[in-house]
């Protein structure tokens, strides 16, 4: 009889941590969102990288002036637009990743935790952005790389209180590399590359050797 | 000692009331379709265990609006939380003497 009793206690509590989990914390974030973005990252890198050998790139390197629009040439374009490809190809495939997860749990993508981590998520993001294109327009180039570390580590720590905890050390990660970028400058790619690359691709496979496996 | 399982809330001896209660725990509000999802249960039932809470004054109803459609968040009341950590004592103690 007492044992009954503990029995449907413990199931009891086990419920009640389940749903507070589930109702505070948005749980069905892939792995391989994370390895994803990481290898999209990589390659975005490695094409700026080859983009950047050639005669045409001495413009970041431009000692700096009045922030002229003249910053705003061909090439940086060609940058900006690589950038964006980037982010909205890695988060495509971030998105799909993590959608297939949750309808194999059984759980809806759009919920209140969800909804808080993506404010948690792009307000600092959108912020970061409105520096980053200025750094660029007053031929700051070598703040772009560390202002798009610190601010998306920012970010991540921010939502992580919504989502799986573990993603609070990845923007911890993320800040110190791209302040640690600061003593390194004209170095940005390399520093991008590790923190928006290999930073990803190996915290996706810590969270699905944990969670998804 | 007093018994514990004397302790225990007769109000959260449903399942659903236990599970409507712990996720207001931890949200600001919550609107029904989550409620709804967290919880796996029918309108009609969900509906009549919202509406002893709310008789018992352990959590209050928000109508508002999202365009046209009706938006009902769903927050707990001082009275609930306390009514709800002191069934979750209560349940810790039954444990506790019992292992």
């Amino acid at each position: 009889m007492e044992h009954d009793n503990k029995e449907a206690t413990l199931e009891t509590l086990q419920d009640i941590r389940s749903i507070m989990d589930r109702s505070a914390r948005f749980l069905s974030l892939s792995g391989w969102s994370g390895i994803w973005a990481g290898v999209v990252a990589l390659v975005g890198s490695y094409i700026a990288y080859g983009w950047m050998q050639q005669p045409d790139y001495k413009y970041m390197r431009a000692s700096l002036s009045d922030g002229s629009l003249s910053y705003f040439d061909p090439f940086v374009f060609r940058i900006i637009l690589l950038a964006l490809s980037v982010f909205i190809i890695a988060f495509i495939g971030g998105y799909y990743f993590t959608y297939k997860k949750a309808k194999s749990q059984g759980l809806k993508l759009w919920n209140g935790a969800s909804r808080q981590m993506l404010m948690q998520l792009f307000f600092p993001l959108l912020a970061g952005g409105i520096f980053t294109m200025f750094f660029i327009y007053y031929g700051s180039g070598i703040f772009v790389a560390p202002a798009c570390l610190v601010f998306y580590g920012l970010a991540l720590v921010g939502a992580s209180k919504y989502t799986l905890s573990d993603i609070r050390y990845l923007g911890m990660l993320e800040v110190a590399l791209g302040c640690f970028n600061l003593f390194f400058p004209g170095h940005g790619l390399y520093f991008w590359a590790a923190g928006f690359g290999l930073l990803h691709i190996l915290y996706g496979a810590i969270m699905w050797n944990k969670y998804d496996k | 000692m007093s018994n514990p399982i004397g302790q225990l809330n007769k109000i959260f001896e449903s399942r659903i009331r236990i599970g409507i209660m712990s996720a207001l725990m931890v949200n600001d509000a919550v609107n029904f379709n989550d409620l709804k999802m967290l919880i796996d249960v029918t309108d009609g039932n969900l509906a009549t265990h919202i509406k002893t809470l709310e008789d018992n004054g352990f959590l209050k109803v928000q109508k508002g609006f999202i365009g046209r459609k009706t938006n009902t968040l769903y927050s707990i009341t001082k009275a609930g939380e306390k009514a709800f950590r002191a069934h979750l004592d209560a349940l810790e103690k039954i444990i506790k003497g019992l292992s």
